[in-house]
């Protein structure tokens, strides 16, 4: 009797601390999402002066004069977009190689050291990529590339690669951002790579494949979605990073099609303007471009989960 | 501002977070919407619990303003936290009282001022200049430039180095085709403040469309971030023209151009030719100026044309005695002993003529709040 009531005790105890042992994860699960609409909300609420006054001009209008207090975030949107393509442009293929590379051609003493240093890339500060494109990238691009894509390839007579060539650019802001993001592609690429099955290779040259056919028909699209996950990755670091593209673009409100001509982004207008930044209309403008920004990165980031379905969905059909 | 970034992002996740923790999620999304508004982001004072005052705003006289506070921590044991956080946030942070005094490059507008708890009042501290600096290839000497051709070589107008209006300043000077590259700041500055100010002076043109403003919506050129991202596209751009503070142009070894002044007179900028600048506007000071003035293209035969006090802001009414006390004591111990440090720091002295005017205000202050 007294053995049967410890025993109907310690269950109901059990289920009281499963109960509580629940009710705390649900909660701390729950914080994430919560404090993720808060933020929103709180932006939201701040920018939505400039969001009412504006309507939905802000999203289109060019001007941005912080004087008569006339605000629009057009060309930074267009300079946050146009500058994360460039540099995914140039820094997928790059990272997959490195990573196709890294995972299925290098010698084994070549491996370690080479993934070591290419992840390095991601822990050198913004600011530092900065100074280097100040003092090294924008020279280069001055006195050489610039002058040969546009009179030596004479791509000058497309609209993207003409005008005069000063150095701070969309072109700069791209390529310094191209480097950014490699080492978060090649990273998360080489971990997926190494991750596919040996049987996969194997069976793929058990069937006489060459070693490039076996990459390119079994290993790739095996680790597919995985690829594209790090793409997205190193595209959410492009449309955020601030410091770097606020030294290298040029810091002007306009839409050129010229990628040699200046322009501006939505983070580098935020953190160039915030902190001196007094009239109501122009924190509030400032805020709703945050929110503009959060958006876009919302919708990428929807856009890419989906991608990744899709793609790991196909897979599993040819699977089966 | 990196950092600046990153802790207005944790300080808004912090109040997030106070927010799930406290209140229902509406209603404190409503209150923290309100107090964003005038908060911005900006990091509170209430870190600096070890000292006896704390002060916020502009980054223009930081260095001078912590020899200050050392010196003056030194000799009488008061310490003062000062944060260089901005001249915009610097107004903010005193306009809600979490400091006890703010800094600001350019003096609050009538709309800031109408915000605030009490009466505020300027003290004009250390002068600040602009010069003009450019990388003209061929040109060795020092170039001259006058406020209607800096106006217009800003607005677009002028856009060849050998433009006739150039060459007729600079005679004797062999001037190239070269294009003209505008380089300005991108981030809001008390800089950017001074300087348009001064063409807005000196051009109605200019009045008109850009306007004065710590930031502009530039006709032409490009943004550089800080003095520093400025001076490093002059450098290396053949043909640019910025602007930058006479401070960091003299440390740095950039060239820079002499300015036509009021009286016709070009000057090169100099502790001495800003300095002459204040004096040659005090003269024309009201009795009871509130010291909200601009000394740009000020009268004088020395003064250089692109000067501007840098302030300190304090509320003639403190709700607190004891640090109301604390704050003139030490802005008049910096009046007399802390303007003879400014110029090893390159920063130009206030003219005696202003230094005895606001000594007497001071004076006025401590023995009562009346005005």
């Amino acid at each position: 009797m007294p053995s049967e009531r410890g025993l109907g005790a310690r269950i109901q105890g059990a289920v009281v601390g499963d109960r509580i042992y629940s009710a705390a994860i649900t909660f701390f699960a729950l914080c994430v999402p919560v404090l993720l609409i808060l933020i929103a909300l709180e932006i939201f609420l701040a920018g939505w002066p400039a969001l009412h006054k504006f309507g939905f001009s802000f999203l289109t209008s060019s001007a941005w004069d912080p004087v008569n207090g006339n605000f629009g975030a057009a060309p930074a949107i267009y300079g946050t977009l146009v500058s994360s393509t460039i540099a995914l442009a140039i820094a997928t293929p790059l990272a997959i190689g490195v990573a196709i590379f890294l995972s299925e051609f290098a010698p084994q003493w070549l491996r370690q050291p080479v993934a070591f240093l290419v992840d390095l890339l991601a822990a050198v500060p913004s600011v530092v990529y900065g100074l280097w494109g100040i003092f090294v990238l924008l020279p280069i691009l001055r006195v050489s590339v610039m002058p040969f894509l546009r009179d030596t390839l004479h791509l000058g007579v497309l609209p993207f690669f003409s005008g005069p060539a000063y150095g701070p650019s969309m072109l700069a802001a791209g390529l310094i951002l191209s480097i950014m993001v490699l080492p978060y592609i090649s990273s998360v690429s080489r971990e997926v790579l190494l991750a596919v099955p040996r049987s996969q290779r194997e069976a793929a040259l058990a069937l006489g494949a060459t070693k490039w056919e076996t990459i390119w028909g079994a290993v790739l699209p095996y680790a597919k979605s995985g690829i594209i996950g790090g793409i997205i990755l190193g595209l959410g670091r492009a449309l955020g990073e601030t410091m770097a593209v606020t030294m290298l673009i040029g810091n002007r409100p306009q839409i050129s099609a010229s990628l040699f001509a200046p322009g501006y982004t939505m983070a580098s207008v935020i953190a160039n303007e915030f902190s001196e930044a007094s009239g109501d209309l122009h924190l509030s403008a400032l805020m709703a471009v945050g929110f503009v920004l959060f958006v876009i990165t919302l919708i990428v980031n929807a856009v890419a989960r989906w991608l990744v379905w899709q793609v790991s969905r196909g897979n599993g059909e040819r699977a089966a | 501002m990196q950092r600046r970034h990153s802790s207005g992002l944790a300080s808004v996740i912090t109040r997030a977070l106070a927010v799930v923790f406290v209140v229902p999620v509406v209603v404190a999304a409503c209150g923290g919407s309100a107090d964003q508004k005038s908060g911005g982001g900006t990091p509170a004072a209430s870190t600096s619990s070890g000292a006896d005052l704390t002060g916020a705003g502009a980054t223009f006289p930081y260095p001078i303003y912590s020899k200050w506070f050392a010196d003056y921590a030194a000799k009488t044991g008061v310490k003062i936290n000062y944060q260089s956080i901005g001249s915009g946030g610097g107004i903010r942070q005193l306009t809600e009282g979490t400091v006890d005094f703010g800094a600001s490059d350019a003096p609050m507008t009538d709309e800031e001022l109408a915000k605030t708890k009490g009466p505020v009042l300027h003290v004009p501290t250390v002068l600040g200049a602009v010069v003009i600096t450019y990388n003209v290839p061929g040109v060795t000497q020092p170039l001259k430039l006058s406020g209607d051709v800096i106006a217009d070589l800003f607005l677009g107008k002028l856009t060849k180095w050998n433009d006739p209006r150039i060459k007729s300043l600079n005679p004797g000077v062999s001037l190239p085709a070269t294009d003209v590259l505008i380089v300005h700041r991108s981030d809001g500055s008390g800089t950017t403040y001074i300087f348009s100010d001064y063409l807005a002076a000196v051009s109605p043109t200019w009045a008109k469309a850009p306007g004065r403003g710590k930031e502009l919506q530039w006709p032409v050129g490009m943004g550089g971030k800080g003095n520093e991202g400025v001076a490093g596209q002059v450098k290396q751009t053949p043909g640019a023209i910025g602007y930058v503070e006479l401070a960091y142009a003299k440390q740095n070894g950039l060239p820079y151009a002499s300015v036509k002044n009021a009286t016709g007179a070009f000057v090169v900028p100099s502790i001495e030719s800003v300095t002459a600048a204040a004096a040659g506007a005090a003269a024309s000071l009201p009795p009871n100026t509130d010291f909200r003035v601009s000394i740009v293209n000020a009268p004088g035969a020395d003064a250089y044309p692109i000067s501007s006090f840098t302030y300190l802001l304090i509320n003639k009414t403190p709700t607190d005695a004891a640090k109301g006390k604390k704050i003139l004591d030490f802005v008049k111990w910096a009046l007399s002993d802390g303007e003879q440090s400014a110029a090893a720091l390159d920063y130009a002295p206030l003219p005696a003529a202003i230094v005895t005017r606001l000594s007497a205000r001071l004076d006025s202050l401590s023995a009562g709040p009346t005005s």
